[in-house]
């Protein structure tokens, strides 16, 4: 049984170690003092203030977190009204319409960016609307949403149909019965569906590749761009940073959930 | 009557998913005069080399993907709760790094006087030529792709009951029996939630393939974007290639469900 553990344990460190060594080796190198992706050559913050100083990279920064929180908005709303009206829907209805909102969901990345680059190549050959800022919110919350319904929907299906009823015999407007009754009820979905869409949108390459033309450029555009070009250790200071922002927010998150579960332990 | 709340977002799907896959379509049965044509279809076979090579490759890391990431799934579910749920959130960091960096990193790794070769020199052993192989961007994508493939094995062994472990040595099963006959049964939803989510990135990838196997070994992923992006721009060829992704990725995921027996919700993850 020892002996089990003990293998069982070394699977699990050396995946660790797998998972982590490139992470690990580009935090060291983004303190390094020459462009040198290999060779240590002494301690520097200088990449850290060239990346502040970078206009490209910190526009890109600035148009992705703007076009995150857009997206992520406009989904949450757009995907929490359509769940609820799918859930009133006839169930061969629902079905249908919840696999069209999985084609996203479903399709390679790169065949959701150059369709709907077809689109907006089409759009643009009508109208005036090039390819841009405009182009990559739609195609954002495009593959935002269908995330938002299935996050929403299990909440929707565990929900007393009854509850609304008895708030409109209560007297209660149906808006009003909305926000006082179902929204706070189907609410961790909603927050859950909003959070990961934030989160695709941050981290998506393959679809804004496709949508944004080429007048804008998200972060990671133009992080593939400078890998291209092999040489700048600006990309290892914006990595570092952004992991460890990520690392504090889980650390903060996790935190935070566990307060909550002893409070409501001390509850019961 | 509220139903009606819905209507914004299905106006919404018509225009922005089934109008741009019935594009898709239409482009590919087109040729560059705007002529209906199965020309397209033909010259694809140009590129039968490129399809094979990007099946082959996507079907050796969902393979590797399989053989670490069932044992490692398996392990995290023995340990104790804090143990597995530390081990669950090492798992799910990396993930939160964006792709693009973290294959950027293994480049330094890889590279001809990258970290490896220092290791491998300082040894005294001969140094190796694996940047722009085949075999970087299979470890690219193993890299990448692994957590996909542990985490829903990992969520159906945590839901699993344990006392039907219990059972079946009571009912004098072994330890293999046990896991032949129950452990292995009741993971398979998991398994193929976890094929589908490796194999699906992996055959359509353009982005490891250019990092790691530097331009040199096209992808199916690459074939695409050349299409539409490159100086070789055709997106009637480019349009038909997506297609035939697309029907490949839609049979397999069929065929998926069909051995999941009817477990979409394991397979939806």
């Amino acid at each position: 049984m020892r002996q089990k553990y003990f293998t069982g344990r070394l699977l699990m460190i050396a995946i660790a170690v797998f998972l982590y060594l490139p992470i690990v080796i580009m935090i060291v190198f983004s303190f390094n003092s020459s462009k040198s992706r290999t060779v240590w050559t002494g301690f520097t913050l200088e990449w850290y203030s060239a990346l502040f100083r970078n206009e490209l990279i910190m526009s890109s920064l600035y148009t992705t977190i703007l076009v995150s929180l857009l997206a992520a908005a406009i989904a949450t709303v757009l995907g929490t009204a359509a769940a609820i009206g799918f859930s009133r829907m006839r169930r061969g209805t629902r079905q249908f319409f919840l696999t069209v909102n999985n084609i996203p969901a479903v399709n390679p990345d790169i065949i959701t960016g150059v369709s709907l680059m077809l689109l907006f190549v089409f759009i643009r050959s009508v109208t005036n609307i090039e390819l841009g800022f405009f182009t990559l919110l739609l195609a954002h919350i495009t593959f935002n949403v269908p995330y938002v319904i299935l996050s929403v929907m299990p909440k929707l299906r565990g929900l007393n149909k009854h509850l609304f009823e008895a708030a409109l015999d209560l007297g209660a407007t149906p808006i009003r019965a909305f926000w006082k009754v179902i929204l706070p009820e189907i609410m961790p979905g909603v927050v859950s569906g909003a959070l990961m869409a934030f989160t695709l949108s941050i981290d998506d390459f393959v679809i804004s590749y496709f949508t944004a033309g080429s007048s804008v450029q998200t972060l990671p555009m133009t992080i593939f761009a400078m890998t291209r070009k092999r040489v700048s250790p600006e990309i290892n200071a914006i990595s570092t940073l952004l992991f460890t922002t990520v690392l504090l927010l889980l650390i903060v998150i996790n935190v935070a959930q566990h307060r909550d579960q002893k409070k409501q332990k001390q509850k019961q | 009557m509220r139903r009606r709340v819905s209507f914004p977002y299905v106006g919404w799907m018509a225009v922005f998913v089934v109008v741009p896959m019935v594009l898709v379509l239409g482009f590919s049965f087109t040729s560059a005069d705007g002529g209906f044509t199965f020309e397209n279809f033909s010259e694809m076979t140009k590129y039968a080399p490129v399809f094979a090579r990007s099946i082959w490759l996507a079907f050796l890391s969902t393979v590797i993907c399989l053989i670490i990431g069932y044992p490692a799934a398996l392990v995290m579910s023995r340990e104790k709760p804090i143990v597995a749920s530390a081990a669950l959130m090492l798992l799910m960091l990396p993930m939160w790094m964006n792709f693009l960096l973290r294959t950027y990193a293994w480049m330094s790794i890889l590279e001809n006087n990258g970290f490896l070769n220092q290791l491998l020199g300082a040894l005294k052993l001969p140094p190796v030529a694996i940047i722009n192989t085949d075999g970087a961007v299979l470890l690219g994508m193993v890299y990448n792709y692994l957590p996909f493939m542990i985490l829903p094995i990992h969520t159906v062994l945590h839901k699993m009951d344990k006392h039907l472990l219990e059972a079946a040595s009571d009912l004098g099963a072994d330890s293999v029996k046990a896991f032949a006959r129950v452990i292995l049964p009741l993971t398979l939803p998991g398994v193929l939630s976890g094929v589908t989510m490796v194999f699906v990135p992996s055959v359509s990838t353009f982005v490891i393939s250019k990092l790691l196997g530097g331009g040199k070994t096209m992808m199916l992923g690459d074939l695409i974007e050349m299409q539409f992006t490159g100086n070789a721009y055709n997106p009637y060829l480019g349009s038909a290639i997506s297609l035939v992704m697309m029907v490949m990725v839609l049979a397999s995921m069929t065929i998926m469900n069909r051995f999941g027996d009817g477990e979409e919700s394991a397979v939806m993850m």
